[in-house]
């Protein structure tokens, strides 16, 4: 074990139960968040081997992909989603795992349910049949997605067979701009190392512009470290951590929580600590980000016009580049700032926190939707929703004239009735852009909550600076 | 899980960089709770026009690629979702190896899980394969996993890397489970060592 480590290396040796010979541990996973479309077929595994939940107590259930975000209290319509959902609830009741039921207040996005539990705590191992599992490494937590055969192998053993990643860090100096936020940090990251940038790794964000965010600002960043292709991102536990876990439902009480708060103090990486790769950015450069293309790396700040495959370096790259810009209707040198969209969502695991539709709401507010353009606010979790109302701002979003959803993950991907249609453009707070991934021929351009909003009420992408 | 040993098949050639898991099944049919019968709606975006006719031009639409058994593909493949379904559905189809540059981490262990094989190999390398994929029934690769060795047509052998752990497995057909649990003492002696303030979940 090096004298200086770094968090990643020190989250990995305390949960390593055994090390083989060639490397691969059996590794202990504290927390393991069960959604409804990738568990079915692990819990049937369970069956056929008479196998049981190995610890209940460390797991926890709820419904969030394939669930409509309306009218959900008069019964679900579509069979195969009610299959889906009436499996998980059999499961849970069969194994004895807790779960958060469908009109529950706590139901939500399992990666806004988890932290907003006090479940996801830091120094844990926290896993997930879901790829934004990412998005609890901003707990100081290693926190990644597994695919189903896992999903069954945690359940039986309460461990996984892994062997440690490569030590990347991502460090953001200086002070963001107005107007920029943790969205425009998190795309304006993946554009600099590109989709698989972070294959291998998992990535630490610090630096100044990171400590300053609020916890829903570093779940935005942790989250879409999977579209840089890292399994896991982190960023070191600290004071704004703790206050954010004092009093949530499953954190630790009283001198538990002081505990537990002297061990968290542990975990930051060590002076020294090596870093297999290191990216630095500067936050003041940082401007409103927003997708042009049909992967995540296809990002440029909203004052930018749309690339010309002719300067791409290779054939390769400009017959890639063409694709996109067929597929998203776009025209090199036209300017991304005034293209028109048809639909804006503003939610999923990436952005649909409080702070999140305060954001949206702050753009909104006195203003309207633009004419032909549909907007839907979908809050991540039932307890957020309640919040944003008891604050007023599902009257500034009515008013405004967009919609109020029930909690899921909604239009990010495609799998419940929100969706797009063929050709629609969409401005979107989700995490990914890629064909068909909102709906079959669905055109989606990724950006932050306050510039959803202005593309809303404006009717085409806007650098939402010149809004307020 | 089927063993993985020596497959010789047709390839068929699909030479595009990040191949996402939601182009190689769309979430809208992830709506199954089996494993089974994906293989119909494998790449549906990219095989499927609106009204459900297949396009022609796609490779696997094509009558030499049908009954392909592997794919050479390009940079990155598999990034996106964690969804085991994509190796799911191109088992369902049929296909127990892919061949490409580079893939995306989750993917690439949850093929090893499934009994496909995933065989990373330079990018030129992969354009010869990619060439020969070209020739379609003419032209079929074999991949031998024992030896590490990618056969072309003209029997030129190429080797490939692959973790030793996962290849015994593959090899062999293993249970991951079945292996854990052979260290469930050191499991049960790790939880007897957990710090006291740790908390449960119960009562939910």
């Amino acid at each position: 074990m090096p004298a200086a480590r770094t968090l990643f290396d020190k989250l990995w040796d305390a949960h390593v139960v055994e090390r083989l010979p060639d490397g691969t541990c059996v590794l202990y996973i504290d927390r393991h968040l069960v959604h409804e479309v990738t568990s079915p077929q692990a819990f049937e595994g369970l069956r056929l081997a008479g196998r049981k939940v190995r610890r209940v107590d460390a797991t926890i259930a709820v419904v969030d992909h394939n669930i409509p975000t309306e009218g959900r209290r008069s019964g679900i319509n579509e069979p195969e989603s009610l299959l889906q959902i009436a499996t998980l609830e059999k499961n849970v009741a069969d194994f004895g795992v807790p779960y958060i039921p469908v009109l529950d207040e706590r139901q939500g996005i399992v990666h806004v349910m988890g932290p907003e539990q006090g479940i996801s705590l830091p120094g844990m191992t926290i896993v997930c049949g879901d790829s934004h599992t990412s998005t609890h490494g901003a707990m100081g937590a290693l926190a990644f997605g597994i695919g189903t055969s896992e999903v069954e192998h945690v359940l039986a053993t309460q461990t996984l067979l892994q062997k440690p990643a490569l030590n990347m860090l991502v460090r953001v100096d200086g002070v963001l701009p107005a107007g920029a936020t943790a969205k425009d940090i998190i795309l304006a990251v993946i554009g600099e190392i590109g989709t698989a940038g972070g294959n291998g790794h998992v990535i630490e964000y610090a630096g100044e512009a990171i400590s300053a965010l609020d916890m829903a600002g570093r779940m935005t960043v942790c989250n879409m470290s999977i579209e840089a292709g890292a399994r896991a991102g982190l960023i070191a536990p600290d004071d704004v951590t703790f206050d954010y876990i004092k009093g949530r439902p499953y954190a630790p009480k009283a001198d538990d929580f002081a505990k537990a708060v002297a061990y968290w103090r542990t975990l930051p990486t060590d002076a020294g600590a090596h870093y297999d790769k290191t990216v630095v950015l500067d936050a003041a450069k940082i401007i409103p980000q927003v997708s042009w293309g049909t992967n995540p790396e296809a990002v440029m700040p909203i004052t930018g016009v749309v690339p010309n495959p002719a300067a791409a370096p290779d054939a390769a790259k400009r017959d890639q580049m063409q694709r996109m810009l067929d597929y998203m209707g776009l025209t090199p040198g036209q300017k991304l700032a005034g293209t028109k969209i048809d639909v804006v969502f503003i939610g999923s695991c990436t952005n649909s926190r409080i702070e999140d539709l305060r954001a949206a709401a702050a753009v909104a507010v006195g203003k309207h939707v633009a004419h032909g353009v549909r907007a839907l606010v979908v809050p991540g979790s039932g307890l957020v929703k309640r919040q944003a109302e008891a604050e007023g701002l599902d009257v500034i979003f009515t008013n405004a004239g967009f919609e109020w959803r029930e909690p899921g993950c909604s239009m990010c991907l495609g799998m419940n009735p929100d969706k797009l249609t063929p050709g629609q453009r969409c401005a979107s707070t989700s995490n990914r852009n890629f064909e068909g991934r909102q709906g079959p021929g669905g055109r989606t351009h990724l950006l932050s909550p306050a510039m959803a909003a202005a593309a809303a009420v404006t009717g085409m992408l806007t650098d939402v600076r010149e809004l307020v | 899980m089927d063993k993985f040993t020596v497959l010789t098949g047709v390839a068929a050639p699909l030479n595009i960089a990040n191949i996402d898991t939601d182009k190689i099944i769309p979430a809208r049919f992830l709506k199954t709770i089996k494993r089974t019968g994906l293989g119909k709606n494998l790449f549906a975006n990219m095989r499927y026009a609106e009204d459900g006719a297949e396009k022609p031009e796609f490779v696997l639409n094509q009558p030499k690629y049908r009954h392909a058994e592997i794919l050479v593909a390009g940079e990155n493949f598999g990034c996106g979702s964690s969804r085991e379904h994509a190796p799911w559905a191109l088992l369902d189809f049929g296909i127990r190896c892919v061949i490409a540059p580079s893939f995306a981490d989750i993917f690439h262990g949850n093929c090893f899980k499934n009994g496909i094989l995933p065989v990373v190999l330079p990018a030129d390398v992969c354009e010869q394969l990619l060439a020969d994929a070209e020739l379609g029934t003419n032209a079929r690769l074999s991949v031998d996993l024992a030896r590490q060795m990618v056969v072309r047509p003209d029997g030129q052998e190429i080797h490939f890397e692959v973790d030793a752990f996962r290849k015994h497995c593959l090899l062999n057909g293993l249970d991951d489970i079945g292996l854990t649990l052979a260290h469930v003492a050191a499991i049960d002696t790790y939880e007897t060592n957990e710090p006291a303030w740790k908390p449960v979940i119960a009562g939910v």
